[in-house]
């Protein structure tokens, strides 16, 4: 019997969630033993084969290429998971919610002290995807099956969540595993 | 216990006295009914609404209402514990809470209640509202964005410190907490000792070169839900 | 200049006797008189009166109809009501808009003009409407709305805007207003003629006991709404213990749709200050106070000279009709335009100068109100009531009823939108909704809305149900819908009602309602699915059950009810697979501001689209 097949991605996150992942020590080996990675940065895969049981999600959802990467897990993706405060929530990114997006541009593209731009443009590559009005948590783009909190979420409760998941019982998250730090 | 009375809370009976409300009478007895905007010391609000019971069938916040004789009381039904989860959800999606670097976090009640409640994620839309920061004061600083309008640093300013620092200000979605001065703090005469600063139940009113002293782990609600030093009462 | 500020505003103060209660009034003459309360009247009044700076912060900022910057010297308020949206009020806004350059919430730079939307005024039977200051400016369009302004640049006279006065005592002398009575149907209770000084007399026969007692047998109820018997108010409001006892008449009517009281105090204040007059004899008050929503600030100084009548014909005062001992004297307390002060215990505050906050209960008003003391507060309708019972007697007005059970007299309906006669309408409890809409020409609708926004939608299905306490219990207000109305356009622009009106101290009211919102509007917009339905059944079950008010209470009332009796409405707008999995996330709106700051055009991001599936 094939085994089940796991995809992971970072949207507007740090990676830190997936270090957390590979935080699971020892029973990484386990983890490779229960299931195939397709398309994730773990294996450095860059487009799904097929259809996937569990998708990962970290991150929240900044510019327009990360909405079409969700959508396209959740096409994929038969459970899909939000993992992380920056995919639940929106995290750090979404600090730049309460400015203007006009400002946010002008910060990191001409006023910024690290800034060199003697062009004084803002560039409009159609390679640079366009920012979203605001960073949006990854439920409200689509529809997200499960949501593991925590910045990053701990090792164990990423453990936890695919074990549950995969050995078919209820993800439920005991008190010391759900924290939002 | 002469003046005393009975009543019941989820098919349990408890004594009573006259003067207590249903949420002091059940404390008494070591059983925990949520809240959040109850502070010890402080005259009731009645405002976050997470302690709302259903009392004889309506709903009452158990925090103001006092004990009646033979009261029933239902709190921890399945149905107001989804009441309250969904007021507590409303919180997290009304302000801009960003547990991830707030000082508070691990000590926080609102962020307690969440985690006591097995929330992962609010099921409503974040609003990210607009709301400013206050640093002017050398002690002690307000961030608009964690405030969740129980007015504990209202009252606690107004009652225990006599100085009428914080009031409400605006209505609405446009509600916040207001300051005895034209604008900042510093130009109040809050102090960093006052009551009204520790009485804030989230990360909204700090002290200045405190935060993060206690290591994680080892904060206040790390290891066991808010609650539960009450809950433990009943069984000691 | 600062000098002559701080005059004004010692004066203004010290005509209150530097009394921190009278912080309403003392704010509402420093607005009118310097157009605003600013940081440092705010400082001066808080010093005069001996409270704190961020006390008088809390209330200015509490009242819409207060303000911190200056506001023009005319100030124009447009009805933004649903009902005088229907009657065209957004062309009357756009005229407004263009004449003085300026958009709703502006003031003109050279501080002449300030624009600004107001909830429901009370005039639906004439939209559109607006409040000039404080004059009434009524079946406005934009042709109007323009000469208005030509007008008003010419002699900045708001008054003077009026050149032909309405019916009945609009044509008084201190009343002077363009605004209409449309009294349709005058019932045998409320509108019928009344002598002066009968029922206080007939009272005054009568111990203050007889006299609850004969309003408890007429079985007379609280016409707000509510419903509660006011025998019984007033038999703990006087078993109560306190030195100094109130009584309030709640002329605070704003739940959209509702204008009765506006009529009634037009054409029978004597009959509401009678009313009050038995009430404090009742309950042994000496003190009462009307409390006057500001939108009708142009009945004031009629209302005074009616007040000074009954003083001068001692029906008010001291040893009131000779009757040694028994003092009683009315005042009338503005209010700045907030519709929470409709609620008792709201209203109460505001009288006391504080924010209209509802308080908590217990303790209710009957035992500690208005300054502690003992205070009832009645419905202006209710109080018109109790004049009647004592001029016929409580048997006789229990008979004029239909005779439904538990509903003696009549309601005042305020009949508004889709109809031929909206206007005022007095009829028996126990009408049928039916033989209500049919008087009023609005048999066709598809849709009725009665007791506004907070009350029920009601489908053509019900419409023999009847307006009485056990049925349709309203406060008066009845909206009616055609069918080329869009139902969730009106719960959408309720819900906004209800997010402006909400104090804001609650949870579930303050948060609760701008989720509802939210919600229907992503539906509205075809962005929603069919668990959106259940996620509104779920928010509105809490809202109204959580909720610490009377507000939050019933604001997701107009959800619920489209959502039981109007399903098609929400069901025709989901997308075909809407099941939720790929949410219709609006990308295209979501990128637009990107878009304008890096100047991309549209098409760029379509090649790269198609490269990249390429």
């Amino acid at each position: 019997m094939a085994k089940p097949k796991v995809a992971t991605t970072s949207l507007a996150g740090c990676f830190g969630c997936h270090m957390s992942l590979l935080d699971i020590d020892d029973r990484i080996l386990q983890l490779v033993d229960l299931v195939d990675f397709d398309k994730s940065p773990i294996d450095d895969k860059k487009h799904f084969d097929g259809p996937v049981d569990i998708g990962l999600i970290e991150g929240g959802c900044c510019n327009e290429e990360n909405v079409r990467v969700l959508q396209d897990f959740r096409t994929h993706c038969t459970t899909l998971i939000s993992v992380g405060d920056c995919a639940t929530m929106g995290g750090i990114p979404a600090m730049r919610n309460g400015i203007p997006l006009a400002e946010c541009y002008a910060e990191a593209y001409l006023n910024g002290p690290s800034v060199h731009n003697p062009s004084g443009e803002i560039p409009n590559d159609p390679e640079l995807p366009l920012l979203l009005d605001k960073v949006y948590p990854c439920h409200e783009v689509v529809k997200v099956d499960y949501h593991i909190p925590g910045c990053p979420p701990p090792a164990d409760a990423l453990w936890q969540a695919l074990v549950a998941l995969l050995t078919g019982k209820p993800l439920a998250l005991p008190y010391e595993l759900i924290k939002y730090d | 216990m002469a003046d005393g009375m009975t009543i019941t809370i989820d098919d349990r009976t408890i004594s009573a006295q006259p003067g207590q409300t249903v949420l002091e009478a059940a404390q008494a007895a070591g059983i925990y009914i949520p809240r959040l905007c109850h502070r010890e010391g402080l005259t009731p609000g009645g405002a976050c609404r997470v302690c709302v019971v259903l009392v004889n069938g309506r709903p009452q916040s158990a925090c103001t209402l006092p004990v009646t004789p033979g009261m029933v009381v239902e709190n921890d039904s399945p149905r107001m514990h989804e009441h309250r989860k969904r007021i507590i959800e409303m919180l997290f999606v009304e302000g801009n809470h960003f547990c991830m670097f707030c000082e508070k976090s691990g000590n926080c009640e609102l962020q307690a209640l969440a985690y006591r409640f097995g929330i992962a994620a609010p099921r409503y839309p974040y609003q990210f509202p607009r709301r400013s920061v206050d640093a002017s004061h050398p002690d002690i600083f307000i961030d608009h964005n964690r405030c969740v309008l129980c007015a504990r640093c209202i009252r606690a300013s107004r009652d225990l410190d006599g100085k009428n620092v914080f009031q409400f200000v605006g209505r609405g979605v446009h509600k916040r907490v207001g300051v005895n001065a034209r604008a900042r703090l510093v130009d109040t005469d809050a102090d960093v000792s006052d009551a009204a600063v520790e009485a804030c139940p989230v990360g909204a009113i700090l002290k200045k070169r405190v935060g993060y002293a206690v290591p994680v782990g080892m904060r206040l609600y790390d290891h066991a839900p808010i609650g539960a030093d009450i809950e433990a009462e009943a069984k000691a | 200049m600062a000098d002559n500020k701080r005059k004004i505003i010692r004066e203004i103060c010290q005509s209150c006797g530097d009394d921190p209660t009278r912080l309403m009034d003392i704010v509402r003459a420093v607005q009118m008189r310097l157009r605003c309360v600013d940081d440092e009247a705010m400082d001066l009044i808080a010093k005069a009166v001996n409270t704190h700076r961020v006390e008088v912060a809390g209330v200015v900022s509490f009242y819409a109809f207060l303000a911190d910057q200056p506001l023009g010297d005319i100030v124009i308020r447009l009805c933004d009501d649903v009902i005088d949206e229907m009657a065209g009020s957004k062309y009357v806004a756009e005229a407004l808009r263009s004449e003085l350059g300026i958009d709703f919430g502006q003031t003109t730079p050279d501080g002449r003009f300030t624009l600004a939307w107001t909830p429901c005024i009370g005039m639906c039977d004439q939209a559109p409407a607006a409040l000039v200051n404080d004059v009434p400016v009524t079946e406005l369009n934009s042709d109007t709305a323009r000469r208005m302004i030509h007008e008003l640049r010419e002699h900045m006279r708001p008054e003077l805007l009026v050149t032909r006065v309405g019916d009945g005592n609009n044509a008084h002398p201190l009343v002077q207003s363009m605004v209409k009575n449309n009294l349709r149907h005058a019932g045998p209770v409320v509108f019928s003629p009344v002598n002066r000084g009968e029922a206080i007399r007939k009272a005054l026969a009568m111990t203050p006991v007889e006299v609850i007692r004969a309003v408890k047998t007429a079985r007379l109820r609280g016409c707000g709404g509510a419903g509660f018997p006011t025998g019984m108010k007033w038999e703990f409001t006087r078993a109560a213990a306190g030195e100094r006892k109130f009584i309030i008449a709640n002329a605070d009517e704003g739940e959209p749709g509702t204008f009765k009281d506006r009529v009634i105090l037009t054409e029978r204040s004597d009959r509401l200050f009678a009313g009050m007059t038995i009430a404090g004899y009742a309950i042994g008050a000496s003190e009462g106070i009307l409390y006057l929503r500001a939108e009708y600030a142009y009945l004031r100084r009629y209302l005074e000279e009616v007040l000074a009548a009954r003083r001068a014909e001692n029906l008010l005062g001291r040893a009131i009709c000779g009757r040694p001992g028994f003092n009683f004297d009315i005042r009338i307390q503005m209010g700045a335009g907030a519709y929470i002060c409709g609620e008792e215990t709201a209203l109460i505050n505001s009288c006391e100068g504080r924010r209209g906050e509802p308080r908590n209960r217990p303790p209710f008003p009957a035992q500690h109100g208005y300054l502690g003391g003992p205070t009832a507060v009645n419905n202006v309708e209710t109080l018109c009531c109790v004049t009647k019972v004592l001029e016929v007697g409580p048997g006789t007005f229990s008979e004029l009823g239909t005779g439904v059970s538990g509903s003696a007299g009549t309601k005042c309906l305020s009949i508004s939108g889709d109809c031929r006669a909206p206007g005022i309408y007095e009829v028996p409890y126990g009408t049928t909704l039916r033989s209500v809409l049919d008087m009023a020409g609005g048999s066709e609708a598809a849709a009725v809305q009665v007791g506004g926004p907070s009350g029920k939608m009601i489908a053509p299905a019900e419409y023999d149900r009847r307006i009485c306490f056990d049925d349709l219990a309203t406060g008066g207000s009845v909206m009616v819908f055609s069918r080329r109305r869009d139902l969730l356009h009106v719960v959408s622009r309720f819900l906004d009602f209800f997010i402006e009106e909400s104090c804001g101290y609650c949870t579930p009211c303050r948060v609760g309602n701008v989720l509802l919102k939210e919600r229907v509007d992503r539906i509205r917009h075809r962005r929603g699915n069919t668990t959106d339905l259940d996620y509104l059944r779920e928010l509105a079950d809490t809202v109204k059950l959580t909720s610490r008010c009377g507000l939050g209470q019933t604001s997701p009332n107009p959800v619920l009810a489209t959502l039981e009796k109007f399903p098609h409405a929400y069901t025709v707008l989901m997308p075909p697979n809407g099941n939720g999995a790929l949410a219709p996330f609006d990308l295209e709106a979501a990128t637009g501001d990107a878009r304008a700051v890096v100047h991309r055009e549209r098409q760029h991001s379509t090649a790269v689209e198609e490269n990249r599936n390429g």
